[in-house]
Parts: structure tokens; sequence; C-alpha cells
């Protein structure tokens, strides 16, 4: 568990000698986005408004708290991440083409993304650390540098650019291996589950009208069969 | 705010002037949802010290080191204990006794302005948003937002506000029961709600596991969401079945090996499991499960017709009265 303080932009090299597990600090320029900035910029033809890949090649996935005072004042006070597993279908593309590093999020995505992608184009995935320690990722907030597409869109679904420092710490989930740390933890407590289902009489595990949960694999997103769409 | 005069000067009864006034349950509202943003009750707050001091792994041990510090470092800097304040709501425990001045509309009104003035002065997320347009008012209010819930307490002569704010949309789940699934029934509902969501740590471990078992569909969604939000950790059932059953899902849920963020750890995964009852159709029992995450936000904060304002550690949702049996 190497401890890394890392500037955005991130380098290359720095980016495929991370390991899962290992702790990462950000000093730099971070955006954020969720489902509505994906559809805005990889669907709706909007550009971004900065050259992600030589100021801003880190993307977190939520948005902080935050108001707006007046025009172009921000006050901030909290920021964590949301559920990534659920940008599967925009992620890869999003990445290949603004050149991201780094993707800060929770839980995780699926690790055919990490081993098709992120190896491929040389991106880590961070996820926040106990999923809301928000006030301590707010202190790290230097300033609300722009908020892009926020009247479109709303304050929640913007795309916010953030200057922060010492903006941590993160756990390396996935790197450029395929690794996958969370899959890792995954994998190690199913067998507890398969004991404690093993206890269960057969008239519940086959509920009339449900669907058999056999818990052989985590199902988080599958594998798209086909082209991305 | 403990035990001031509630700003009256030396007025000490609201019953003159015929009730609790409307600007004093805004600011009984304002400083509940204030609590619930930035201050970890703390039962919460020990619970969370107690599993960081016994976790032996490593990661999860570090994970809950971090959740200790944040919620430190929210209550200090008085930021968001987590950036998504989830929905905020109340919960009015209304005294038979309690007499407000503008009567129910006012109490409303008061909540209402109490949401979007915190939601300002915070600068809390503004999540309520128009759920098709996806039009967001930037105040948390709206359409039947905050949602209040009511419930009525005979021989008190207060009216006491609890606000909650709970995050994200994983670890919740719905099962209609049948008469002779019983108590592994149960028991695989819970199993399955860790299993789909715990596992990867979505649901924000450690959390509190609320059961509803009982009632309508809709009733038994409720009293899961009330026992996970509005019970101490460590605060058992009257009824020594349910208690048991309390016990029996706390141990399983902690014997998965799962810790901190879902990762392997030896702390728990839960850090307790309260579970509520209602009487339910003879065939059919419905089942509500609702996980209440790490950032376990509550503030409660009581006025009462004397003139007293407190804040209190806990909401008193639950009392005697409210699981009361007979026909009366």
């Amino acid at each position: 568990m190497a401890t890394h303080r890392l500037s955005i932009p991130l380098k290359e090299e720095d980016v495929r000698a991370l390991r899962i597990g290992d702790i990462v600090y950000l000093d730099g320029k971070v955006h954020t986005g969720r489902a509505q900035v994906y559809e805005h910029v990889l669907h709706g033809q909007n550009k971004p408004p900065i050259d992600l890949a030589t100021e801003s090649n880190v993307q977190m996935h939520g948005a902080p708290a935050a108001v707006q005072d007046g025009p172009g004042e921000y006050r901030l006070s909290s920021i964590q991440a949301t559920a990534s597993f659920r940008y599967w279908k925009y992620v890869p593309d999003y990445i290949e083409r603004f050149g991201i590093r780094a993707i800060i999020g929770k839980g995780g995505m699926d690790k055919w993304v990490y081993e098709d992608v992120f190896a491929k184009t040389g991106t880590v995935f961070l996820t926040t650390v106990g999923y809301g320690i928000a006030a301590l990722y707010g202190r790290a907030v230097k300033r609300v540098i722009d908020v892009y597409w926020g009247e479109e869109l709303g304050l929640p679904e913007a795309m916010w650019l953030l200057d922060v420092e010492n903006f941590g710490p993160f756990i390396v989930d996935g790197d450029v291996t395929g690794a996958s740390l969370a899959a890792q933890h995954v994998d190690a407590v199913n067998e507890n589950f398969a004991r404690e289902y093993a206890k269960m009489p057969e008239y519940v595990l086959k509920r009339i009208g449900e669907i058999d949960h056999t818990l052989a694999n985590e199902v988080i997103v599958g594998k798209p069969a086909g082209d991305k769409d | 705010m403990t035990d001031t005069a509630g700003g009256l000067g030396d007025t000490l009864s609201f019953a003159a002037g015929g009730g609790i006034p409307e600007g004093i349950l805004e600011e009984a509202a304002y400083e509940a949802h204030r609590l619930a943003a930035t201050t970890l009750p703390d039962d919460v707050k020990q619970a969370f010290v107690g599993m960081r001091d016994k976790e032996t792994e490593e990661l999860p041990k570090r994970v809950l080191e971090a959740i200790v510090d944040n919620f430190h470092a929210a209550e200090d800097d008085q930021r968001p204990v987590c950036a998504d304040v989830g929905v905020p709501r109340i919960y009015a425990v209304i005294g038979n006794e309690t007499a407000i001045a503008g009567g129910f509309v006012s109490f409303e009104r008061a909540v209402r302005r109490a949401t979007a003035r915190i939601t300002h002065d915070l600068a809390l997320r503004s999540n309520r948003c128009h759920p098709i347009t996806r039009k967001n008012p930037g105040n948390n209010v709206g359409v039947f937002a905050p949602n209040i819930e009511y419930r009525v307490e005979p021989d008190a002569d207060y009216i006491e506000i609890c606000a909650v704010h709970k995050g994200g949309a994983f670890g919740t789940d719905f099962r209609m029961l049948v008469d002779g699934d019983g108590l592994p029934g149960i028991r695989k509902a819970v199993l399955d709600a860790i299993a789909e969501f715990g596992r990867r740590g979505l649901t924000c471990p450690p959390v509190v596991i609320g059961v509803g078992l009982g009632g309508t569909k809709d009733q038994s969604f409720s009293i899961a969401k009330q026992a996970a939000q509005l019970r101490p950790i460590g605060d058992r059932h009257p009824d020594p079945d349910v208690a048991e059953l309390e016990d029996e899902l706390l141990e399983m849920a902690n014997s998965l090996g799962i810790g901190a963020m879902g990762y392997v750890g030896t702390a728990g995964y839960a850090t307790d499991v309260h579970v509520e009852i209602a009487y339910s159709h003879s065939a059919l029992t419905p089942m509500g499960i609702h996980q209440l995450c790490q950032a376990t936000r509550r503030g409660v904060v009581r006025v009462y017709m004397d003139g007293r304002t407190e804040t209190r550690p806990m909401p008193s949702w639950f009392s005697e009265y409210s699981r009361r049996l007979g026909v009366e």
C-alpha cells in the first residue's frame, strides 16, 4: 500500500505504476460528471469547455454539496463520489476521447472495464474512502473554478471544475493490469454467503415467482455483447 | 440550543398566545436539519469508534479511521458529513396537549422555509427535482418535499421535529413473504439484500439494517426506514420475539466477513439491526429492508408549550403508545 501524491494533469507513466490498494492524493484541477454530462458530451455533441487531456485528466463521478450565491459565485461545503458502476456505458468512450487518466468514483467498475479499456488507455480507478468522508474531501477543495452547463442540467448534474490540494485519500481500485480490488474482496466473502445460504431450507431458496439467487457471480453490469451503443 | 427560553424573553408559556409560534418552529426545524447535516448522533459516533478499535484488517481499519476523522471534520467546520444530503425529510411527534399558533399549516410552512434556508446556509446539495423534467428549484423543497410524517403522543405538551438526511439508492428492498416462509424467509431476504449491495460496499457500511415486517405493503417499508433511522444503536424491541430476531439477524450480518466499505473485515458489517412489526394479513408478511449508511444522520429538536426548546439525542418516534396493541 504505497502512498503517492500526484499532480494533475497526471502523467501516463505515473498512472501505469499505480497498483490496486495504493493510496493516492491529488493536486490540480478535477472535473465532475454523471449521466447527464456524459449524455451532453458523448451524445449531445457538446464539446468539453476546456482541453481535458492537458488541463483536467481526472474525472470525479458525482457533484459537490454546493450552492450558487451569485453569477459565477459558488460555495462548496463537502464532496464525495457517487456509485460508478452505472456509468459503464459511457466511461470507455469518454476516457478514450478525452485522455482521462483517472476516474474518482465509488465502488469500482466491472472488471472488464479495467481489463479491456483501462489497460489500453493507461487509466486507473480511484475509489473514495468510506463512501462519504465528504467533509475531509471538501477541505481539500481550494476553490470552484467554474461550473459548466449548470443552467441546462442543474447544479447536481453539471460539470464542476475544482481546484484541489492534497485531495484524498483515494484507494486504487482498478489498475492497468486489469486487477480490481473490490472484486478481490467480493470473491473473498462469497464463500461466507454460500455457507449461510446452505443453512436455509429449500422452500425459501426457491420461492415461487422469484429469481433464483445462486450468487455464483457478482452481477454489476454485464459486458456488452456486441458493439458499444 | 439546549434548554433555551425559546427566544421569547420572559414569556414562559406559548399557551397564552394560542400555541407555539411559527417562528419558533422554523428555528427548531432549521436546527434539526443543521444537526442532521453536520453532527452524527453520539450513539453512532461511539459505534464507529468501537468498530475502528476492534477492526484487525488493515484496509477496513483505515476506512474506519477516515470515517471517524470525517465526522470530527464535519462538526468542526460545520460541513455536511456526507455530500449526498439525500432527500431531506421530517418525522414529527405531536403531543396531544400541544397547540400550534397558526395550526398545522403554520408548522408545515415552517418546515419548508427551514429546509430551503439550511440548504442555502450550509451549501447542501439541492437534490430534489421534478422526476420527469429534472427541473431543480435548488432548495430541496418541492411537490411533497420535504415529506413530513406525523405521529401523536398522548399526555405530551411538545412538538418534536426529527430531520433525517440519507443519500444513496442502494440496499433497500421489498419482499412479499407468504405464510409458509417463516423466519428462514426473513433471514434469506436480509442475506439477499446484503449480497446485492453490501458486498461491494455500495450500501456504505457499517450500516444499520432496518426491517419492517407486516402491516400493509407500504407500511412495511415505512416502518423499516423508521426502524433504521429513528432508534438508537443497541436498542431492542420490547417484544421479546422481535428482539430475538434482531439479535439473530445482526449475528448473521456480522458473520459474513464484510467490514467497512465492503472490504474483508473482522469488526462487522452492521452496527445494529432493528426490526419493527405491524399486524399483518394472516396469509402474508410484507417485508421492507432499509440499510442505513455510515453517514447516519438525524437531528432532533423538541419545542414545549412552556417555552423551552431542547435538542435531544434520540427521537421518541417509537413509544409504548405508538406500538400499542389493544382496542382501547
